[in-house]
């Protein structure tokens, strides 16, 4: 199971720890993209969490179409624990879709990050 | 302020990790970050040795946190944080960069994946930079044990943990414990009676004074946390007094409403008040209010008017109990893939073809037929049986992917007690593979295929049908290369086995998860095949995947010595990586208290937020909620990701 080497994952204990700030400084700090990975609808390692992550990331995409940042950048994926191939496709899915989208206009002003 | 002494230990993993990433690059990478005073590496820092550099770094360096750079947290952080607890370093101290799984496994280019290594480890340099020490918080717990599930694996389990002197709670869905080996005509490769071995182990569950066996009934709702679990337990109502039926069956007589008989697989019929087999525990007579006229209002009391120790109670409800449980093993077994799922073998509607249940029915002394092999459609005896395996398992095109394990061994069973049953019948075997792996398993296929002369032809079936009072099986034997068609009395599916479906309703109950194909998930399925991902939830049996008596009853004991485990302990460890509120910036909004799944935070008497500990499993939800900051989690703040990010996404 191979996917490309450009993603760095930051691991929290739950999709639910994830708040628009945090997508926000990876924006800032030069990601392309934030793919963000929950358990399934329903089958949250701790109850409810990704219901909360859902509704945080539809409003927070349409915020950034308010900025002129493509909602694009931002994916919130549901990924079991055990998907390892449904991940590695996910990532690959998402480079390719970021890749189409260019550099992220955020990175280019902040002049965080690098290639 | 103390100051920041870290040490980063780089491991080669053997080739796993050194053959992908340069662990040199990345050793000396992380020399140049603020704060790291030791960089080493090695080939395996989960060794003793391994162990030992992380041990002396920390007691020689006075180091105040340290990073190991390797595999998964989910391996080794629990070997990590004990070594540094022994040399002194508070366990939440050390963290674990995955360069492994998430890294040095899942990329080819050496460069890239050097280039990610070197992130990932200063990005969790970032984390024990802010990690503050923290301590388990011990809590109590009950002294009692939930089993669900009455068949062999929930039985053994149950006796086990009784045995070892805690109490259990034993809760079974069908009116009696036995599940489905109290089905089973004999049992492989012993050809023991299979009620006559399990009937002793149901009576000793019964009769176990650690015991409190609860049928017919079911788990409605589970909360709490390992230790302390709560759960509700629906118990219904039978409608007859276990201490006062005698097992006359004259009820039986009387009643006049008929159903088919779930036992007997449908093959046969049985009243609205029945016990589903004589040997049945507890020993009584059960009233289906399903299948019964009605009892509210009460139509038609035939049995209640024949029976004479007045057993059968019209009043009775349905019970709901509230039981605390320490740990729970989810024992709830499998159920066959249903005939009519299989339409190119009849899918249920052709007449004389049955399933591997249905045919143990057949050979069963007490069965509806008394033993004798006659077909469902006119009760002749079969003359020719053909036995197909692998109906609807190791199909991933249309049906089920897996192997069912088991019917290799039942299928040569059956045929080989066919023919003692018909010495002048014919058995026909169609396979693919014989899979025979357990102890005598080998010896016990040679007999059947050499001694017993069954026919044995390799090779799928590809459909069947009716033809008069025959059953016609297309099929290919691939080893001599013809279409093979045989006209049967009497066709055989060893039919794809799946989890039972009760599984999905008590999986949701206990927020533990089954794997894609249905059956219960194992923690690892390699190192943990008993746990479930939700401490103090166990697994056991069939209903964690196929399998055979052996296993199951093995299955039962693992998952008994885990919950015995926990029992033992006096007190349990709560992991302490949990919310805390700083009082001075809560603003009192009370939004994170409905947030949180678990009730674990409240409006104190101050109006600012409070966090039970022992509720809170620190998922961090509250975290992201709460406007001001005030909510945060320990060793994982808002700060601490803030520079993760920050150093993950930095100029390489």
């Amino acid at each position: 199971m191979h996917y490309p080497a450009n993603v760095i994952p930051i691991r929290v204990n739950c999709s639910g720890r994830v708040d628009a700030g945090m997508v926000l400084k990876a924006l800032e700090k030069g990601a392309d993209g934030v793919l963000i990975g929950g358990c399934h609808p329903g089958d949250c390692h701790y109850v409810n969490g990704n219901y909360k992550t859902r509704r945080r990331v539809t409003l927070l995409r349409r915020a950034l179409c308010e900025v002129g940042v493509d909602p694009r950048r931002v994916r919130l994926e549901w990924i079991s624990a055990s998907e390892g191939a449904r991940f590695a496709h996910t990532i690959e899915a998402f480079t390719d879709e970021i890749r189409t989208l260019g550099r992220s206009p955020v990175a280019a002003l902040t002049g965080g990050g690098d290639e | 302020m103390p100051e920041t002494r870290i040490g980063v230990f780089v491991c080669h993993c053997g080739l796993n990790i050194a053959r992908t990433v340069d662990t040199h690059a990345v050793v000396e990478a992380l020399r140049e970050v603020p704060g790291v005073i030791v960089v080493d590496d090695y080939d395996y820092m989960c060794s003793d040795p391994g162990q030992q550099m992380v041990a002396d770094a920390i007691r020689e360096l006075r180091l105040t946190g340290v990073v190991v750079a390797a595999c998964s947290p989910a391996m080794h952080e629990p070997t990590f944080r004990r070594a540094a607890e022994e040399a002194g370093l508070n366990p939440y101290l050390v963290e674990m960069a995955n360069i492994r799984e998430h890294c040095s496994w899942v990329h080819d280019d050496r460069d890239a994946a050097t280039a990610k290594a070197i992130r990932i480890t200063k990005t969790m340099v970032e984390k024990v930079r802010g990690d503050q020490p923290l301590h388990a918080l011990q809590i109590d717990h009950v002294d009692r044990c939930l089993v669900i599930g009455g068949g062999v694996a929930g039985m053994q389990a149950a006796l086990d943990v009784a045995e070892s002197g805690f109490e259990v709670i034993l809760v079974e869905r069908e009116p009696s414990l036995g599940g489905h080996m109290a089905q089973l005509s004999e049992t492989f490769p012993t050809l023991d009676c299979s009620q006559c071995i399990l009937t002793p182990k149901m009576v000793e569950v019964s009769r176990h004074p650690n015991i409190r066996v609860l049928t017919y009934s079911e788990i409605r709702e589970v909360s709490g946390y390992v230790g302390n679990y709560t759960v509700k337990i629906q118990v219904n109502p039978t409608y007859v007094d276990p201490d006062k039926c005698n097992l006359c069956g004259d009820c039986e007589k009387a009643c006049p409403e008929s159903v088919p008989s779930e036992f007997e697989r449908g093959l046969t019929e049985r009243k609205a008040i029945y016990i589903p087999f004589q040997q049945a525990i507890p020993s009584s007579y059960t009233l289906d209010e399903n299948a019964c006229l009605g009892l509210r209002p009460l139509r038609c009391s035939e049995c209640a008017k024949v029976c004479e120790p007045g057993a059968i109670d019209f009043d009775m409800h349905p019970e709901i109990l509230e039981e605390d449980v320490a740990a729970i093993i989810v024992a709830t077994g499998y159920e066959q893939l249903p005939l009519t799922s299989l339409p190119e073998y009849g899918g249920g509607e052709v007449p004389d073809v049955i399933d591997g249940l249905q045919f143990e029915r057949l050979l069963s002394a007490s069965g509806p037929t008394g033993g004798e092999i006659r077909r469902p459609s006119d009760g002749r005896i079969a003359k020719k049986v053909v036995f197909v395996q692998c109906a609807g398992s190791r199909d991933p095109e249309n049906h089920n992917s897996w192997c069912s394990k088991i019917c290799c061994m039942y299928t040569a069973k059956h045929a080989l007690l066919y023919r003692h049953a018909v010495p002048d019948g014919e058995a026909v075997v169609f396979y693919i593979d014989v899979r025979s792996g357990g102890k005598g398993y080998e010896e016990f296929i040679q007999r059947a295929v050499e001694d017993e002369h069954i026919l044995y032809l390799r090779g799928k079936v590809a459909k069947l049908h009716r033809d008069g009072d025959k059953v016609v099986v297309w099929g290919v034997d691939t080893l001599s290369n013809q279409r093979i068609e045989v006209a049967a009395d009497l066709v055989v599916l060893a039919v794809s086995l799946e989890a039972h479906p009760s599984t999905e309703a008590v999986t949701k109950a206990l927020k533990i998860s089954c794997g894609g194909e249905g059956f219960l998930k194992e923690a690892h399925p390699k190192l943990r095949p008993v746990e479930s991902l939700t401490a103090g939830v166990f697994v056991a049996g069939a209903g964690q995947g196929p399998k055979d008596i052996p296993e199951a009853v093995a299955q039962g004991s693992g998952a008994a010595a885990k919950a015995m485990a926990l029992l033992a302990k006096d007190k349990l460890s709560h992991p302490p990586e949990v919310v805390s509120i700083d009082e001075s910036i809560c603003g009192g909004c009370g939004v994170c208290v409905g947030m949180c799944p678990y009730g674990a935070l409240s409006l104190n008497g101050s109006g600012v937020a409070e966090c039970n500990e022992v509720l809170c499993e620190g998922c961090g939800t509250c975290v992201a909620t709460c406007p001001t900051g005030a909510a945060q989690l320990k060793n994982l703040s808002d700060g601490q990701l803030n520079e993760m990010i920050e150093v993950a996404l930095a100029g390489s």
